[in-house]
């Protein structure tokens, strides 16, 4: 049996007294052991089987969160005719999916379990909050809009065009009106009960009751129950869910784990590259020193061999001119006495005075000896 | 002396001057449209698309070419390949300029851009990607900025200052790898968080390595593409010794450039492996893709590789030019082409005029910035008063 929204109601105040004063014991984070979201959280189950696109949510939403009104008014249901997307002034949107029966399908922010915004955010201007709400602060918000790039639904929307205070918007949750004790705004007005407010894990097992009881109205998934980690806003279709523009192929890991390891590389890098740089440059510093030395020692033994050689080929050269200016010097005496007995010859030969040639050959050697 | 000042003066209104004035002109214009009427009015942005062209190419492809100031300074003081010393204060001047020109470009992406320094200083989101992004190129442009003064203070002739700063320049050079290494590999970490949005070729568990790897070619050929362009322009600044060591600059960095990028495949191949990605190869994304992977990476290596061992420096300064586009476009296909390429094309962005307009801009301001330091700073020539000191 499906829980109606107005026995929440009166139970819901109880449980957000105790939800508000209690403190969380736990520290959750985006641990690989599994953040199996906040225990206590709501959620809301959309039966899109049950959806009849009369966007009364819409308006509801638009009341509450005092937007901008449209320019075409909310019971226009020719609107429906386009695809929509949440932009600045519009948190929720009806899309029709033509068939047979026309399909509705209501789009807002699914609020994850473990939100792709809340982990892109540098800034912690988005947060989930224990409620279940995605919440965000616009009083941090820098606008650099990494959380649109994040979001695997794209739900965040941008106040493009306000140049001093633009802002990102989206679905709260109606966490204002879930503290005091109030359904959210298109909950409380959708005619059908195509929307079911409540703790997500009681959400899941309505879903699947109602497939159960219903053989062959349903797909067989709750889509968010998973999707992306799980999300807080659950849905249940009778077509398959990529025909109603929602998208199959996200993948069950929570986002921040998709970021996880090369976040967790930061903390190696920054005490592994000093380390390293150091050591390198400590061996390119030893390895220029080593081949300075070798350098110094390669100059050194060069300069010693160059000038043994050179002492060698110094003294060689000493010796071969002081042969060199002996020989010359006996040469030149050898000349000397030859011219000195040829002239004595001839004088002996002139003078026939064989005495006086033989004194002065004495004379001559005597000086040689010297 | 005297009759080069008058030239100079006489010379106020060369191309480069009129060129440039019209572009910072029509740049103001620009500004002041965004500050006073918003980021909607001047841009094509929209809730589908929130990162455009500014944060594509003037954050992405800036800071990846920016890259020289860390690879050139590590080179040289860490690796001790002390040849490449003339390369490094052009290199630390251009990732200087670099670094500021992103982000004074953030201040016109961002919608409250007074709140920048929030991360940092005032709520810090630590498990955003983008937080260690903003505080590493917060902090790193610190470092460039304490790495370019000493050039400053010789200009300056503040002798006492300049000598504590040079004595830094190891501890600041090793900081600044570090921080290279982190803020580069996470602009690609940035779009892991959107499987479901980037094109299955481009995303990867690997792209954060994939960015910092990418990075290292992309510094190595900026500083070959910007001192191709400086030989042109301000050739006569520059002194022997930087003429004299910049075709080994040119052949050293070519060689290493070849060898990264063949690398780089190599890891892309991986990816490709690792995901079972194969079977997009054969659609038209899977043609782009490897337009980007061998047009773009392959070709260049290739030709780094004959220019390294033919010695052609030509053919080097082709493919560091050549290597510089496919660096812009890896960049742009990740943040822009093969974002969002699942949603119907009347939806995908195309960049508005004036956000290009704003693009060239802000190169316009770098350029005119990096000619007024270069001509005025020992950047391209060594200082007399302190050739010894190095």
């Amino acid at each position: 049996m499906a829980i109606s929204r107005r026995k929440f109601l009166t139970s819901m105040g109880a449980v957000i007294g105790a939800g508000t004063t209690g403190t969380l014991t736990k520290a959750y984070g985006a641990t690989k052991t599994g953040f199996k979201g906040y225990p206590e959280s709501f959620g809301v189950l959309h039966d899109i089987t049950r959806c009849i696109g009369c966007r009364k949510c819409e308006q509801a939403c638009n009341d509450v969160n005092k937007l901008d009104k449209p320019e075409r008014p909310f019971d226009d249901l020719k609107v429906l005719d386009q695809k929509r997307r949440t932009d600045e002034a519009v948190y929720t949107v009806v899309n029709k999916f033509s068939g047979t029966p026309d399909v509705f399908v209501k789009k807002q922010c699914n609020h994850c379990q473990e939100p792709a915004c809340a982990s892109a955010c540098f800034v912690k201007a988005l947060k989930k909050d224990k409620t279940g709400a995605v919440v965000y602060d616009e009083s941090l918000c820098v606008g650099c809009r990494y959380c649109m790039v994040a979001c695997p639904f794209n739900i965040p929307a941008y106040t493009y065009n306000d140049p001093l205070s633009p802002k990102v918007t989206k679905c709260t949750l109606c966490l204002p009106r879930i503290q005091e004790g109030k359904l959210p705004g298109c909950v409380e007005i959708c005619p059908k009960e195509a929307l079911v407010f409540g703790k997500r894990k009681d959400l899941i097992k309505i879903a699947w009751k109602r497939i159960t009881q219903s053989p062959g109205h349903y797909i067989e998934h709750v889509y968010g129950e998973h999707e992306m980690g799980g999300t807080s806003w659950l849905y249940l279709s009778g077509a398959p869910f990529e025909k109603v523009g929602m998208r199959e192929d996200l993948g069950n890991t929570p986002a921040p784990e998709l970021t996880s390891g090369a976040l967790g590389t930061v903390p190696i890098v920054v005490g592994l590259w000093p380390v390293l740089l150091t050591g390198v440059y400590a061996i390119s510093k030893r390895k220029e020193k080593i081949a300075d030395e070798e350098r110094k020692e390669a100059v050194q033994k060069a300069t010693d061999l160059a000038t043994a050689e050179m002492n060698k080929q110094l003294s060689q050269l000493k010796n071969k001119l002081t042969k060199e200016k002996d020989t010359a010097i006996k040469t030149e005496v050898k000349k000397a006495l030859d011219a000195a007995a040829k002239k004595a010859a001839e004088a002996a030969k002139a003078v026939e005075k064989p005495l006086a040639a033989e004194d002065a050959a004495d004379d001559d050697t005597g000086n040689e000896e010297e | 002396m005297t009759k080069e000042n008058i030239t100079a003066e006489k010379q106020f209104l060369t191309p480069f001057n009129v060129v440039a004035g019209i572009i910072l002109l029509v740049g103001a214009v620009i500004t002041i449209l965004r500050f006073t009427k918003g980021i909607g009015a001047v841009t094509n942005l929209d809730n589908n698309n929130p990162w455009g062209l500014w944060i594509g190419f003037d954050l992405m492809c800036g800071v990846a070419l920016a890259a020289g100031g860390y690879v050139t300074s590590s080179a040289c003081y860490v690796f001790g390949l002390k040849k490449y010393h003339s390369a490094v204060r052009p290199a630390i001047l251009t990732a200087f300029l670099g670094y500021a020109l992103v982000v004074f470009a953030l201040h016109y992406d961002v919608g409250r851009p007074w709140r920048l320094p929030y991360p940092i200083f005032y709520s810090q989101g630590t498990s955003s990607l983008l937080f260690e992004v903003g505080l590493c190129v917060f902090l790193y442009l610190t470092v460039l900025f304490v790495e370019w003064t000493p050039a400053a203070f010789e200009w300056l002739g503040f002798k006492k200052i300049r000598a504590w700063v040079v004595r830094l320049t190891m501890v600041l050079t090793i900081f600044g790898v570090v921080l290279s290494t982190l803020h580069q590999s996470s602009l690609g970490a940035l779009f892991q968080i959107a499987p479901s949005k980037l094109h299955p070729l481009w995303y990867s568990g690997y792209l954060h390595v994939y960015f910092f790897i990418s990075s290292m070619f992309a510094g190595m050929s900026m500083v070959i593409f910007e001192g191709t362009l400086a030989h042109k322009w301000l050739h006569h600044k520059m002194d022997e010794t930087h003429l004299a060591e910049a075709e080994g600059v040119v052949l050293g960095f070519g060689k290493a450039a070849s060898f990264v990028m063949m690398g780089y495949i190599g890891i892309k191949l991986i990816g490709l492996a690792v995901d079972n990605n194969w079977h997009y190869l054969t659609t038209g994304w899977g043609l782009w893709f490897l337009v980007e992977l061998v047009g773009f990476v392959l070709f260049p290596a290739i030709l780094y590789g004959m220019g390294a061992r033919e010695k052609n420096t030509t053919f080097i300064r082709i493919a560091a030019f050549w290597t510089v586009l496919g660096i812009i476009l890896n960049r742009l296909n990740i943040s822009v082409i093969a974002f969002n390429y699942h949603l119907p094309s009347a939806d995908r962005y195309v960049p508005s005029f004036m956000e290009v307009g704003t693009t060239i801009f802000i190169v316009t301001i770098g350029l005119v910035v990096y000619k007024f330091i270069a001509t005025r700073m020992p950047i391209l020539y060594e200082h007399p008063d302190y050739k010894e000191h190095h």
